[in-house]
């Protein structure tokens, strides 16, 4: 039997006695494109940073692969929520691509010519190989975000965690961006945050709806009385047509 | 005008602090780039002004003060640093907290030592026209100990600058290169005291790189150039202060912060166009 992707176990969480974690039990096998959805404020990229080893749970457990957390970072590529970055920095697309080698790489001081090329593999993967030499500072959004999941990338992970990676770009190109991820999805495992219920849903094979506990799990289809338990009353029902 | 190149060419008190302010210049670029795009001119200087207790304590016991300046630099260093790493909401009072006292403690050996006001003074703003031979070995001692730092840590320093959560992610210790990084600023924080004093310290660390950073798209490339800017605005305020007497670590200054307007001017007025 292969071990899960990510086993988490009667986890608890809270910052300075604010629980914001209660009794979550999850599993995402290996292969598995799972979504994370909930309200602001849910917990959701709490817990993908438990997930990372970024933050310590009060009691429960997280295995990656069967092992901690920190024994498997290599196998781990993270894209961070794109809102809270420093776009200001004076760094290029391939530096800021190549950063996602370090603790991966075997070379000692700079980037090898293997980075390098791994770099530029993953890159023309996501689309921004011709904007490799471009500083981050001229990037739209959906550049940014195509550069932060090529970075996410070139640790040659397998599983690959993403906190909210549309959440600052049109509707055109999130498409076009999960279509990257389906592709990558054949290689690796898939946890995904999103604030679009509807739209990940023709992508996904799996959903958690957290709002401190988890709402749903697994492939429980999602009605609107969960819709319910998860946001609260007030959401109004949309038909999505595909 | 001439009467500057003729001392030059034949004074060695004027060498020196051209070439004092060419070696600061180098710690500055290298270490003020990371500062800068860190956003930790606050931490940095903390460091700097609580070196005066350092060097009071130095100065009251007959020892180097330069030496008293580096142990008590970097003993501010790591407190700030395990200050900011572990108490993070209270970082600001801390760093002002340390600030104030190093210099308290500092007035106070320096106030019970002879010659209490040309030595602090000195501490202060800085006397680049008495730098001695042996200041300068050292100054380039500590060039090279920087250089050598950042030439092998080069990615590990950029990444933890650039975005600290995904340096923890991809396993570097981020904790350690935070510390070393604020140790570096410490010895350049020392580099200059020499030449603009350590009130003035933070201009010096900061300008050059902060102009250099409106130009160019990486950090190598930013250190290089404020390098270089540290080069010009040390030679040209030397230069500057000599015939009309002025002090020169604040002509340094002057001419740095007079180079920051204009190029931020200008930089906006293209961005605008």
């Amino acid at each position: 039997m292969t071990k899960a992707a990510i086993e988490i176990t009667d986890l608890n969480f809270s910052i300075e006695n604010l629980s914001i974690l209660e009794n979550i039990n999850m599993t995402i096998e290996q292969g598995d494109f799972a979504g994370l959805v909930g309200p602001n404020g849910g917990g959701k990229t709490s817990l993908i940073k438990l997930i990372l080893g970024l933050y310590k749970p009060q009691s429960g457990k997280i295995s990656i692969f069967g092992e901690p957390v920190k024994s498997q970072r290599k196998a781990i590529g993270y894209v961070p929520q794109y809102a809270n970055f420093n776009n200001d920095f004076p760094i290029s697309v391939q530096d800021t691509v190549l950063q996602g080698r370090l603790g991966v790489s075997s070379c000692f001081g700079r980037y090898c010519r293997e980075d390098k090329v791994i770099a530029q593999k993953v890159m023309q993967e996501t689309e921004v190989f011709d904007l490799a030499q471009r500083s981050i500072q001229s990037l739209s959004g959906g550049q940014m975000q195509r550069v932060l999941v090529a970075r996410a990338l070139a640790a040659e992970p397998e599983i690959m965690l993403l906190d909210e990676p549309t959440a600052n770009i049109d509707q055109r190109a999130e498409k076009d961006i999960f279509d990257i991820f389906k592709a990558i999805n054949e290689r690796m495992t898939i946890l995904i945050i999103s604030h679009d219920i509807a739209f990940v849903s023709d992508y996904i094979n799996k959903v958690f709806c957290l709002n401190k506990t988890l709402v749903c799990h697994d492939s429980t289809p999602v009605t609107s009385d969960t819709i319910h338990k998860l946001y609260g009353g007030h959401v109004s029902e949309v038909h999505h047509h595909h | 005008m001439l009467e500057f190149f003729n001392t030059l060419a034949t004074q060695s008190f004027l060498q020196n602090a051209l070439l004092g302010g060419i070696l600061a210049s180098i710690g500055c670029g290298l270490t003020g780039s990371f500062v800068v795009v860190n956003r930790i001119g606050y931490m940095a200087g903390g460091i700097a002004h609580s070196v005066l207790g350092g060097m009071g304590i130095a100065y009251y016991l007959g020892l180097n003060p330069f030496a008293g300046a580096l142990v008590a630099a970097l003993l501010a260093a790591i407190i700030i640093g395990v200050i900011k790493l572990k108490w993070q909401h209270q970082e600001d009072t801390t760093i002002g907290a340390i600030w104030a006292v190093g210099m308290a403690i500092g007035i106070i050996f320096i106030s019970k030592s002879d010659g209490y006001n040309t030595n602090l003074m000195s501490f202060l703003f800085g006397n680049i026209l008495i730098i001695s031979d042996e200041q300068l070995f050292i100054m380039l001692l500590l060039d090279i100990i920087t250089i050598i730092f950042v030439a092998i840590f080069y990615k590990q320093l950029v990444a933890i600058s650039f975005d600290i959560e995904f340096a923890i992610v991809r396993a570097i210790n981020v904790n350690l290169f935070y510390l070393l990084l604020l140790c570096l600023i410490a010895i350049t924080v020392v580099l200059l005291i020499q030449v603009v004093g350590l009130i003035l310290v933070i201009a010096l660390l900061t300008l050059p790189a902060a102009i250099a950073k409106q130009y160019v798209h990486s950090i190598g490339m930013m250190m290089l150039l404020a390098s270089v800017l540290g080069m010009i605005f040390t030679s040209t305020g030397l230069f500057v202060s000599y015939e009309p007497d002025l002090p020169a670590g604040a002509t340094i200054i002057l001419v740095a912060g007079i180079a920051y307007f204009i190029s931020s001017l200008a930089k906006s007025f293209i961005r605008f166009k």
